[in-house]
């Protein structure tokens, strides 16, 4: 068996918070972000199309890449057997370079379906200087056991 | 947030629930790609990066989930291509057939299944669920409609749906 973080459903309890992330946001990560994710229009690379055409402060980051983002956040407090099986978002307001992002999450509920998958929903919130930018509701399945391996389930067994 | 008025138009309300815009994607699922994702977020699950826990856990490599549209959008020029096809066409269409002039995307929830594999050829297609009677907004005065992508991959396999929630208004 390799050797990674492997977070068990019996370790997570309602309350329980993640570590935050907190990043740069430069137009790099911009730029990077949007062609990551094949998002060629001009708002995620153009600075001057950004600001004249569409009246914003600067080119900012694209909604494929947040859920990237979102994913990095959740990931890195799971480890790999970490399955996402639902994400729900809402963006308030732009993040644009200069920002520095701050990723926090909470566990809302913990439990296991019929099926036996463990489930964690988290509350994961995207604020730039205390202001939420983008909200998050996360899905995703944990192992219930050192044995369990929630990327096995398929059909009927993985009801997301 | 108020409601004006109640009629949906009848050829609207034909399209709710029928399957637009079938569509394959323009390429197989690809490590590169993967990997710049990644590195884009800078995230180091090692699902992505380490041959042997992709081989332990999903028996061989996948793509992230939430890269799920990112197989779906066209390349920026093609050769011999003509016309253009809008990501969320449904949208659009929808925007035009009620001369509403400004659109936003006000939710939108991804739901995975089947993991995507490299190698795997995906294709899509658009489902109208719902549009709302016009309602006032801070925006403006509009409808909200629900759109499903749905997405399969070449073995038929469920592995993703996209809902978003859209909002077409005119300003006040």
């Amino acid at each position: 068996m390799s050797d990674y973080k492997r977070l068990l459903l019996s370790d997570v309890a309602v309350g329980d918070t993640l570590p935050t992330l907190t990043y740069d946001v430069t137009a790099t990560t911009v730029v990077l972000g949007a062609l990551a994710s094949r998002d060629w229009r001009p708002m995620h690379h153009d600075y001057d199309f950004a600001v004249r055409r569409n009246g914003l402060r600067n080119i900012f980051l694209n909604t494929p890449n947040q859920a990237a983002w979102f994913e990095r956040y959740v990931t890195d407090w799971t480890g790999p057997t970490g399955r996402l099986g639902r994400m729900q978002f809402r963006m308030r307001d732009s993040v644009y370079p200069g920002d520095t992002m701050h990723f926090d999450g909470t566990v809302e509920s913990v439990e296991q379906d019929e099926t036996g998958c463990g489930w964690v929903q988290l509350a994961v919130a995207l604020t730039v200087d205390g202001q939420t930018k983008t909200s998050c509701n996360v899905r995703v399945a944990l192992p219930t056991s050192p044995d369990d391996n929630p990327w096995d389930r398929r059909g009927d067994r993985w009801r997301p | 947030m108020s409601e004006t008025t109640t009629a949906l138009p009848d050829d609207v309300q034909r399209l709710i629930g029928v399957p637009q815009y079938e569509e394959v994607g323009e390429f197989p699922v690809e490590r590169g790609y993967i990997w710049t994702s990644c590195s884009s977020v800078e995230n180091g699950n090692p699902l992505f990066w380490d041959d042997a826990v992709a081989e332990e856990l999903t028996h061989g490599h996948i793509a992230p989930p939430t890269m799920l549209s990112v197989w779906f959008r066209r390349h920026r020029w093609a050769p011999g291509r003509t016309g253009e096809t809008l990501a969320l066409q449904v949208h659009f269409d929808l925007k035009e057939r009620f001369g509403l002039p400004e659109a936003v995307i006000t939710e939108n929830t991804m739901v995975f299944y089947e993991p995507v594999r490299v190698g795997d050829v995906l294709r899509t297609h658009q489902i109208l669920r719902s549009v709302s009677e016009e309602k006032r907004t801070k925006l403006g005065v509009g409808r909200f409609w629900v759109i499903d992508v749905k997405c399969f991959n070449q073995h038929g396999d469920h592995v993703g749906t996209d809902i978003y929630t859209g909002f077409g208004y005119r300003r006040d």
